[in-house]
């Protein structure tokens, strides 16, 4: 029998290294630090924007200016300073690609060790994926099959260029740029993204994604995306992050908008594994993200997230539950180890009749990791018959590690059913035994419990990603996921 | 003159014709500096994101009771437990009552904390005690500076208290607006045992704003049970802070029953300095109109082996608003906790509003910790069911919501408080409960 325990566990966490901590040697164009209106100015003329896209910008950037940095989340780190960033790098190469083999093999062999490679997606999953190496998209698949059903899947500096009215309209109507600090700097200084417009009545035949990667050395991400489905559409869009191992703090400021038209449906699942810093606590990405999506009547907007790198983590997916009978989900699991630091949640804001909302969150912590959930409910008081469940589960492992629940349940209306619970524990030594008795390795009683308590969260995953969720989530938990 | 400004000049000019130690008087002075910087809470900070006192501060208050005034005993015969032998300490428009109280010190000292203060002999007791559990926030501070009047009660070793102490505060409305500052000292030392109910009245609907303080101190194997009921007139705020400072062994409950009030914001303190502690929250409330009931709670765990229970039950109805903070704390020492929090709420209108932030925040891993938080309505199969059999619709509902508070009075201790408190809920709830539970 093996003799591995919950302290060899732990021990392991303490010592894994991140393996996919690697950077690939791509020239790029930078442009010097530093963050003024020239700065903005000079990358919306490098993208070739319209005039009102850098009117837009520039209007942002002012606001950013009077705003103060957030400190409410519980979260300890040292301030990134916005004038010692690079806002804008592009791989030199500009590339135009109609087949894989003219991708730069450097790219191509990136991609390998992340276990993704683009082929293998390619043929095997069926997958479109954008692309996004520091900020411009490099590569776009399956362009042509979702253009004759009149999905549009670009990058959001091509929408602005080839689909101005779409952008326009839509673009900072869920998150403002007045929304909050972070929100406000991307919307001055966003580089690239990813945008997608399903029309009416057409279900996306294919999950999209994008990979987003930080790249290069102290240039902090701004990626922008926009996904608009239009009545009664579906669509099923996946995001997915791995950046390689460096010791500066690295800013993620990502603003990502929803919007779900009349009886449309958006499932967002995001799997985030940013560099989490070693394990000294030295170095990692801040991931502070902004997203949020808008339902209108019948409308259902899903997140799923799964959190396992970034240093610290800032990020609370949210739902505006405007729309009658309107829906909203938000399934979440967040690991932290070592000294990662998480605040993460969602915000359901129930302004429609009959409309309804799920909240399942689960936290793992180990190390010395502080991990919190922090939510909202608000029913307002028009929202009659409104509906919500939350759960709030954290698992904590070893003794130096926190756990933390902060949900804010505001109710104005009296037909409202709300209930929320939430529990703290940690691997119970009866489960183990029992285990144990019936001849599994304590190594595998971990695993299974560990699983079982993240299942309901994994399960959400769509199919294609449920393997590479669980391949972030082992860098993470190796040896608790079997 | 702006309230603060009002607080703090008058401060300066405190008589000082009250000989009291060095030490307190440096405390105060501390406290008012406090208070000067920080002001009165606003909604900008976390912990008061919910309950605004713009409107009571912007009231002009007369800080002390101009005239002497006594109550016929008859008039507020009803306030008290009449039907329950007691010990006493009334205070009306916060000056003393001695024809109302019945004090003691005969093997133990229920008394004034103005004694207190000012006898040699508690000295000691003072100097060891006295704001040592009390946090340093604003309006404690406030209450700290000028602390001079309130109840103080000292059980000595292995003492179990024979019959339960009324702290009964009336306010008269006789003079014009008034704010009044208790402040509680209650000591119970090893093995003893005491229960204690405090209340506060007014007398008619003149505002009176009440900042008041109570420090509890449970030495090891101590038991107290401390209920609270507040039952003011629409015009009467109540800021109320209670610090319990517990040692090893001791089980405290605290009970809070909010029926009235404009404004009634709780603090609850509970710190936990040793292992095998037991600390109970327990709270009603059932409001209406326009009143404001907001409930922050604290359980510190520093220690192994500890409990906490919370259960806060609210019923709203009207156009009230409803607010629940509470917040367990688990030290990286405290394995081996188990905390529990529940909160259910019922809005009865659809103007009332509730705002519930259960909070846990856990640093130990070998913990057991929960809490639930509930909103709904009553059961329509059930409320339908009873009418079937007979039951008027508003009985029906009243005796529903009879039934979801009630688990919360299973543990009080005092019989004739219970009784109290079921037809207190009972006339909240327009209904007659031909019952005894």
């Amino acid at each position: 029998m093996s003799k591995y325990t919950e302290d060899d566990l732990r021990e392991e966490l303490k010592t894994k290294e991140y393996e996919y901590g690697f950077y690939t040697d791509i020239e790029s164009d930078t442009i010097p630090i530093g963050l003024s209106e020239e700065v903005v100015k000079t990358i919306s003329k490098k993208k070739g924007e319209p005039a009102w896209m850098t009117d837009w910008r520039l209007e942002a950037f002012r606001i950013w200016e009077v705003m103060k940095e957030p400190e409410w989340a519980n979260v300890n780190y040292v301030k990134p300073d916005f004038q010692a960033i690079s806002y804008y790098s592009a791989p030199n190469k500009k590339p135009k690609y109609n087949s894989l083999d003219e991708v730069d093999p450097e790219l191509l062999a990136t991609f390998k060790k992340l276990g993704i490679s683009l082929d293998e997606q390619k043929k095997l999953s069926g997958v479109a994926m954008d692309v996004v190496i520091d900020s411009v998209s490099v590569a776009t698949t399956f362009k042509k099959t979702l253009s004759e059903k009149g999905i549009i899947f670009c990058s959001i500096s091509e929408a602005i260029q080839e689909h101005p009215e779409l952008v326009k309209k839509y673009i900072g109507s869920v998150v403002p740029r007045t929304d909050n600090f972070y929100a406000a700097l991307n919307s001055a200084v966003f580089s690239d993204g990813s945008f997608c417009y399903i029309p009416k009545g057409v279900k996306c035949p294919m999950e999209l994604s994008t990979y987003f990667r930080i790249n290069q050395a102290g240039t902090g991400q701004f990626e922008r995306t926009l996904v608009i489905a239009d009545k009664e559409s579906y669509v099923s869009y996946l995001e997915g992050c791995t950046a390689p191992s460096r010791d500066e703090n690295q800013l993620h400021a990502a603003v990502v908008e929803l919007i779900a038209l009349d009886e449309a449906e958006i499932k967002y699942s995001t799997v985030q594994n940013w560099y989490p810093g070693n394990a000294e606590g030295q170095g990692g990405v801040y991931n502070f993200v902004t997203k949020r999506g808008l339902c209108e009547k019948r409308a259902k907007i899903s997140w799923t997230q799964v959190e396992t790198g970034s240093a610290v983590t800032w990020k609370y997916p949210s739902c505006i539950l405007k729309g009658d009978y309107s829906v909203g989900e938000f399934y979440s699991i967040a690991v932290t180890n070592n000294f990662q630091q998480a605040d993460t949640g969602t915000k359901m804001i129930h302004l429609g009749k009959h409309t309804k909302s799920t909240i399942i969150s689960k936290g793992i912590s180990a190390g010395k990791s502080q991990n919190s959930y922090r939510g909202l409910v608000q029913i307002s008081s028009r929202a009659d018959q409104a509906r919500n469940f939350s759960q709030c589960d954290s698992l904590l492992m070893g003794d130096e590690c926190g756990a933390h629940t902060f949900p804010y349940i505001e109710v104005k209306n009296n037909t409202a059913k709300i209930e929320h619970e939430a529990t703290t524990s940690k691997i119970g030594e009866d489960q183990i035994f029992y285990c144990n008795q019936r001849g599994i390795a304590t190594e595998k009683a971990i695993a299974l419990i560990v699983n079982g308590f993240s299942k309901e969260v994994l399960n959400k995953l769509p199919m294609e990603f449920a393997v590479e969720a669980q391949k972030l989530l082992e860098i993470s938990l190796e040896g608790s996921v079997g | 003159m702006e309230l603060k400004e009002k607080l703090i000049s008058s401060f300066w000019g405190l008589d000082s014709s009250v000989e009291v130690a060095d030490h307190i008087n440096d405390l105060r002075g501390v406290a008012i500096k406090i208070f000067e910087q920080s002001g009165f809470p606003s909604k900008k900070q976390e912990a008061w994101k919910y309950t605004s006192l713009n409107k009571i501060v912007n009231q002009d208050y007369s800080l002390e009771s101009k005239s002497d005034k006594t109550i016929d005993f008859n008039q507020v015969k009803k306030y008290f437990l009449h039907d329950l032998d007691s010990y006493a300490i009334v205070f009306i428009d916060g000056v003393y009552s001695a024809h109302l109280s019945h004090t003691t010190h005969d093997g133990m000292d229920i008394c004034l904390f103005s004694a207190a203060l000012t006898k040699p002999k508690f000295r000691a007791i003072i100097e060891n005690y006295f704001n040592k559990a009390a946090s340093k926030d604003s309006m404690v501070s406030l209450n700290t500076a000028f602390a001079s009047e309130g109840a103080f009660v000292h059980i000595p070793k292995h003492k179990a208290v024979e019959k339960p102490i009324q702290i009964i505060h009336f306010s008269t409305g006789h003079d014009s607006t008034m704010l009044l500052q208790p402040r509680n000292l209650i000591i119970a030392d090893e093995n003893s045992q005491v229960q204690i109910i405090e209340r506060h009245q007014s007398l008619n609907s003149h505002p009176v704003f009440t900042n008041s303080v109570t420090e509890i101190f449970g030495e090891r194997r101590s038991r107290i049970d401390y209920y609270k009921v507040q039952n003011d007139f629409e015009e009467a705020s109540l800021i109320d802070h209670t610090f319990i400072k517990q040692e090893a062994e001791s089980h405290c409950s605290v009970h809070t029953f909010s029926f009235g009030g404009k404004l009634i914001r709780n603090n609850l303190n509970f710190s936990q300095n040793g292992e095998r502690i037991e600390s109970t929250l327990k709270g009603i409330t059932i409001i209406g109109e326009k009143q404001h009931v907001d409930h922050s709670t604290l359980v510190n765990h520093k220690a192994p082996n500890c409990e906490s229970h919370q259960d806060y039950k609210g019923i709203f109805g009207d156009q009230s608003t409803g607010v629940f903070n509470g917040r367990i704390m688990v030290d990286q020492l405290a394995q081996k906790t188990n905390a529990f929090q529940s909160n259910n709420n019922i809005l009865i209108s659809d103007k009332a509003t509730i705002n519930t932030k259960p909070q846990l925040e856990i640093f130990a891993d070998d913990v057991k910790c929960s809490h639930g938080c509930t909103v709904g309505q009553l059961d329509e199969d059930a409320l339908f069911y009873m009418r079937t059999r007979g039951i008027p619709k508003k009985e029906a509902q009243g005796l529903l919501t009879y039934a979801f508070a009630n688990n919360v009075l299973e543990s009080v201790q005092i019989p004739e408080l219970k009784q109290r408190i079921n037809k207190l809920i009972a006339n909240k709830l327009g209904v007659n409960i031909g019952f005894n539970l």
